[in-house]
């Protein structure tokens, strides 16, 4: 990811020098049933506190029975320069929807 | 990418052209199709610049903005006035920590947006520097901040970078309750006793031009306007949005009882919209410069919130690095 | 910790019935009931007026937190206590004839019934998690219990209080760690707060005939017979935060009895000040 993106403001008055908490990304699970989701991050100092700040931020209006969090840093994503690579030949495989078999039409059970 | 290269640059390297060509063809293609754009893809720097000022912009404006109405916590009328107030300001440290999330995600960080925020050279809504001398205001600012704020935030839902969109969807959700309870508070008090009327109109009184000036410059004077829009990360300009929030208002306000204080509003048969009165923006620019009322106590209590939590966010470092190392030997003796 | 806890669930509230109430036995009717009313509000009251306070110091919080996040987290608490005052005190108006705000808002400080340890100005972050670990200890062993009072208005409130203090405990216990085994300032200040809060603790395991007399009806829980399971659960976790608990004696206390802390007058005079200027009117 890129540097040098902050609106040019001086980091001004560091208070103390100061480590700032790493950011978490946090999985909320809606309901019994369903997958967990990504809901948005958050930070803090270690995982306990991360899984109660996303209590206290993420579910104020009992949005979930469960969470997820994961450090940022740790996730692995796949990057946007192969996603032609990735996804495209995934493209042309009609025959993996039964839609694309006709013959069957009308034959019950099928 | 290639964002750190400033523009105009002598490029070198041939090849590297014609990719910076194809992703800025992907950028385009993305927008025209009304697509999203997510945090990986190649965008603009420009674009990037401007959704990481606007982004914080907002996330500072929700932050300072729980100070004008913690202002009346401790002091709220009833005990379910107190609880509704505290889960409303409790909501604003949420939208704050959404959007600086969702601004987090082009590689600005918390701490320099928050350090940029005390330094002063970020900016907030400029409406925050108005003070809260009466519980009315709890009531105007709900009806008419935060009413200002959903229609200027309703159109963001469609913004064409995918995590300010599904910020601002989560926000706007959470957000409608702010707005009535607002109007509830001057309900209550318009049809209250005399001096609770009169509170009530008075705070109507001083938030409603500061409320239409919410909404920016008018369109001529704007000046970052166009290029939000063709990004589609604006999608109607501050005079649409201002009329739109103006014609809410009219019949709002006498469903309340209370009169806008604007001798220039009236029906326009042709437009088919109110017109209003002209705005004081002489006014909105002196506040912008550090002239309100309390730019500088809004500034100050939030530096000092920052400064006295410095030993508390420390301590929780220094734990869980301890704890990392305890963890790092207990699995090494286990291993051994 | 809640496992922990769980284990010590002592005594159903009957399991107080012995010596020290033979003073009051005389007077007791072998039904709970409208004789009994008065006494069951002004016990809805002790319990209603520490929430309420402690919720105000919470709501003075808004905007001042250490960390955003915590801002968020710090709210929530202030909201459960507020919720528990209102269940309280309501209850308590709906035996005696006031609303809840007439109890909040009108009577004075010397008809308050909070535990002087609530009325604590709010101090530093390290003050707040001292009294907030104290507080929910005391309140879930209190809850707890109370989830069975032969008052089903009160056990309904307990029911739904003891899982909101089991979250503050646990929220209390987390911070008490990390500033207790954090930084040599952080050490300095979470011992401090605990040390200024400690001489104020008694008053909370403090009995009295009332509560006695509720207690053998099933309906109250014996206070004093709730200090044992408190040290049980507050002890490890000063040992793990590296803090020493106090060895002080304990201040008079006698806030269930109309002699006010002094920071209460204070407290209220902000709380109350605009419901006194427009007295009778709607909000």
């Amino acid at each position: 990811m890129s540097g040098s993106i902050g609106d040019g403001g001086a980091p001004a008055r560091s208070v103390v020098p100061e480590k700032a908490w790493p950011l978490w990304e946090v999985f909320i699970r809606p309901s019994r049933g369903l997958s967990h989701t990504h809901a948005g991050s958050l930070h803090a100092a270690d995982a306990t506190m991360a899984i109660a700040n996303a209590r206290d931020l993420y579910t104020r209006r009992a949005e979930g029975v469960s969470i997820w969090v994961v450090r940022s840093a740790d996730l692995v994503a796949s990057s946007p320069d192969e996603k032609d690579a990735l996804f495209d030949p995934a493209g042309d495989k009609i025959y993996r929807y039964p839609t694309f078999f006709t013959a069957s039409e009308g034959v019950p059970g099928l | 990418m290639e964002s750190t290269t400033p523009a105009g640059a002598p490029a070198a390297d041939p090849a590297r052209d014609a990719a910076r060509d194809t992703e800025s063809a992907e950028f385009d293609a993305v927008i025209a199709a009304d697509g999203r754009i997510e945090p990986r893809d190649a965008m603009p720097d420009a674009y990037r610049k401007t959704l990481v000022r606007q982004m914080s912009q907002h996330a500072n404006s929700e932050i300072i903005g729980m100070q004008p109405e913690g202002n009346w916590i401790t002091r709220a009328p009833s005990l379910m006035r107190k609880a509704i107030l505290m889960a409303k300001v409790q909501d604003e440290a949420g939208h704050g920590l959404y959007l600086y999330s969702a601004a987090e995600t082009l590689g600005t960080s918390r701490a320099e947006m928050t350090d940029a925020l005390l330094a002063g050279t970020a900016r907030y809504s400029s409406i925050f520097n108005y003070p809260t001398p009466t519980w009315a205001d709890m009531g105007a600012i709900g009806w008419l901040v935060d009413g200002a704020a959903i229609v200027n935030q309703v159109p963001l839902c469609r913004c064409s970078y995918g995590p300010y969109a599904r910020a601002m969807v989560r926000i706007c959700k959470e957000e409608s309750f702010h707005q009535r309870q607002g109007f509830e508070i001057l309900l209550t008090l318009s049809r209250g006793t005399t001096a609770q009327h009169e509170m009530a109109q008075d705070a109507v009184n001083r938030w409603y031009a500061p409320s239409l000036m919410m909404f920016g410059p008018p369109d001529a004077d704007s000046s970052h306007s166009a290029q939000s829009m063709a990004w589609k990360i604006k999608r109607f300009s501050n005079d649409e949005l201002r009329q739109r929030f103006v014609d809410m208002l009219v019949p709002q306000a006498e469903a309340l009882g209370l009169t806008l204080p604007d001798d220039g509003l009236r029906w326009n048969e042709q437009r088919g919209h109110y017109d209003y009165g002209d705005l004081d923006w002489a006014e909105f620019k002196a506040v912008l410069r550090g002239e309100g009322q309390c730019n500088a106590q809004r500034l100050a209590h939030r530096r000092r919130a920052h400064e006295d939590g410095a030993w508390v966010r420390d301590a929780a470092s220094a734990y869980a690095a301890k704890q990392a190392t305890k963890d790092a030997a207990r699995q090494e003796v286990s291993a051994a | 910790m809640t496992s922990q806890a769980a284990t010590q669930q002592a005594a159903t509230p009957q399991a107080a019935n012995g010596p020290a109430t033979d003073n009051t036995s005389s007077a007791v009717d072998a039904t709970p009931t409208a004789a009994d009313s008065r006494d069951i509000a002004e016990y809805a009251l002790r319990l209603g007026d520490d929430a309420l306070v402690l919720a105000q110091r919470m709501g003075e919080w808004v905007s001042h937190a250490p960390e955003l996040e915590e801002d968020v987290a710090l709210t929530n608490i202030g909201l459960d206590l507020l919720g528990q005052a209102r269940a309280l005190l309501g209850y308590a108006g709906s035996l005696t004839g006031r609303t809840e705000d007439e109890l909040a808002y009108f009577r004075s400080d010397l008809e308050f019934r909070c535990a002087h340890l609530m009325c604590l100005p709010r101090g530093d972050f390290a003050a707040t998690i001292g009294r907030m670990l104290v507080v929910a200890a005391y309140q879930w062993e209190l809850y707890e219990r109370l989830s069975e009072s032969a008052d089903e208005a009160l056990a309904g409130i307990a029911r739904k209080a003891v899982k909101e203090v089991a979250y503050h405990l646990e929220h209390a216990r987390m911070w008490t760690l990390r500033l207790g085994d954090g930084t040599d300032e952080s050490h300095r200040r979470m011992q401090v707060a605990i040390d200024d809060l400690w001489p104020l603790v008694d008053e909370l395991f403090r009995t009295d005939e009332l509560e006695q007399q509720l207690a053998s009806a099933g309906i109250a829980v014996d206070s004093s017979a709730l200090r044992g399971p408190f040290d049980a659960l507050i002890d490890p976790i000063l040992a793990d935060a590296t803090l020493t608990r106090p060895d002080v004696p304990p201040a008079a206390g006698g806030g269930r009895h109309g002699r006010p802390s002094e920071h209460l007058g204070h407290l209220l005079a902000e709380m109350q000040v605009l419901a006194r200027q427009f007295p009778g009117a709607s909000w």
